[in-house]
């Protein structure tokens, strides 16, 4: 997930500094570059492993209970996930789940790390809360409409996050990336028995275990817009900025 | 231009596969996957407290159709055998590292006062059933066998085979005392039935389906799952790679 670090203060920003047609900034801090790459292979392994487990019954119910003779509220037949989308591509249901609780600690363990130092060092304040001015239906619309004509913010204001990044990755870090955790928390019999209110909280373990399928399959989503969006903002320079942390800034429009 | 990308997409995520696949049969790489099986235990075993209960339902909650799964019937003719005097000679055996062996005829298990649970069961698939079990605690089976404490784990011989191959299951002593591990003889009001696991079955309320073993016949108390059978404590855990511990 993109950081950006900033250290133009906005109300300076508004001031036109005299821009560089080559300026290179540095956007992305060491921790947030790792964490980056480390989720790309981990929520991949999650994924993939998750659609082989999901493969073993691929029906999803509401409520505490949810079996063959239950109604489900989504069902395939077979095995719907074909080889090329799972872990391992031959259906093996151990190996996915060795593949998928070993992962899960890669996700977890960084993920509580960031949410805590993103809080200490403000960076969730900071750089990824909306601004009051930013949530307002106008500022929204006119987002939107730069985005669908792929007109992307340049200059000062490509460092940082517009208020669609904000909504996707806060939606990301702060509600599905938890979400996915608790309720494969709440699909462990032995962590239901530790913590009740993890059922209590999803109205069940099949509930649970649904929700956990539909926040994957918004995370899916998340990442074929996020990788869209690296290759129409373009790729090498940001591909760039997440590895190395600099980023070309493109000029402001009518200055190149 | 789709058909390309198409292409691409698939070739790409084709060597990612065949990178995943490779890894898997690396048997050094599996034994890295597998010692987060360790790792999972320790952590649950440090938050969840030792006598911490499944939730227990109430009768409105329970599956109108419980599912069985694994072994409908097993196919010895000693089982048939037993199912045709109905089970009226079957007794449950209670032998390894304890200072008194025991052999419960099933009648004396059944008339004693026993415990009644209405808990979930869940399978390593992703289903989940609510069901209520009738049986005797497993701890009093134990205390009454005596348990040696060298005693480490239990282990349950099971009357089904899978080929030539027994079923068998085992737990550690956390789970072996703990309240709602049970011998059940009874589910939802009535006498096991034969997919359910007749006349005894095992109930481990906090870990997958798969550990409550079915038709159980004999209880060996061991200090070490390695000389039996597959060595790694159960029929599936030797034979399909899965998890000892399904606490998760």
């Amino acid at each position: 997930m993109d950081e950006a670090v900033i250290d133009v203060d906005p109300v300076e920003a508004q001031a036109p500094p005299p821009p560089s047609p080559h300026r290179i900034a540095y956007r992305h801090r060491l921790p947030t570059r790792i964490w980056h790459w480390l989720n790309a292979l981990t929520v991949f392994v999650m994924l993939m492993s998750g659609l082989m487990i999901f493969n073993a019954h691929p029906h999803l119910y509401w409520g505490q209970y949810g079996a063959n003779f239950d109604r489900p509220w989504l069902s395939f037949s077979g095995r719907p996930f074909p080889g090329w989308a799972t872990i391992p591509s031959t259906y093996n249901l151990a190996a996915a789940r060795r593949w998928h609780l070993a992962f899960a600690w890669l996700l977890v363990v960084p993920l509580l790390l960031f949410l805590v130092t993103s809080f200490l060092n403000r960076h969730a304040q900071r750089d990824l809360r909306p601004t009051r001015e930013e949530v307002k239906p106008n500022h929204i619309w006119h987002d939107i409409t730069e985005h669908a004509r792929l007109r992307f913010p340049r200059g000062d204001a490509a460092l940082r996050y517009n208020i669609l990044q904000k909504f996707s990755y806060v939606g990301v870090i702060f509600v599905l990336l938890p979400l996915m955790v608790l309720t494969g928390l709440a699909m462990s019999p032995a962590m239901d028995a530790a913590w009740p209110w993890l059922i209590v909280f999803f109205q069940g373990r099949q509930s649970a275990r649904s929700i956990h399928f539909i926040c994957a399959t918004l995370l899916l989503a998340f990442i074929v817009i996020h990788l869209l969006m690296v290759v129409l903002a373009g790729p090498f320079n940001e591909i760039r900025s997440m590895i190395t942390g600099r980023f070309r800034v493109p000029p402001e429009r009518g200055d190149a | 231009m789709i058909n390309r990308r198409r292409f691409i997409a698939t070739g790409a995520s084709g060597l990612m596969l065949g990178g995943c696949d490779r890894l898997n049969n690396s048997a050094r790489f599996r034994n890295v996957l597998r010692s987060a099986e360790t790792l999972t235990m320790n952590t649950q075993r440090l938050i969840v407290p030792r006598d911490a209960l499944a939730h227990e339902f109430g009768e409105a909650d329970l599956s109108p159709v419980f599912r069985s799964n694994g072994t409908a019937m097993p196919d010895t003719s000693e089982y048939a055998q037993q199912l045709k005097e109905n089970f009226l000679n079957w007794r449950l055996a209670v032998d390894g590292l304890v200072a008194r062996p025991l052999s419960i005829p099933l009648g004396v298990l059944r008339s004693i006062p026993h415990r009644v649970q209405i808990t979930r069961h869940d399978c390593v698939e992703g289903w989940s059933a609510i069901g209520k079990w009738h049986g005797l605690e497993l701890s009093r089976i134990l205390d009454a066998a005596a348990l040696s404490t060298r005693a480490k784990y239990i282990v349950f011989h099971c009357a089904d085979r899978f080929g030539d191959k027994p079923y068998y299951e085992s737990i550690d002593l956390v789970d072996a005392f703990h309240p709602q591990t049970i011998i059940a003889w009874g589910m939802n009001g009535q006498l096991l039935t034969v997919p359910h696991g007749a006349p005894l079955r095992l109930r481990v309320e906090r870990q997958l389906g798969y550990k409550s073993a079915k038709y159980v016949q004999r209880i060996q108390a061991v200090e070490s799952l390695a000389h039996i059978y597959g060595g790694k404590g159960g029929y599936w855990e030797d034979n399909a790679d899965y998890e000892w511990y399904a606490g998760i």
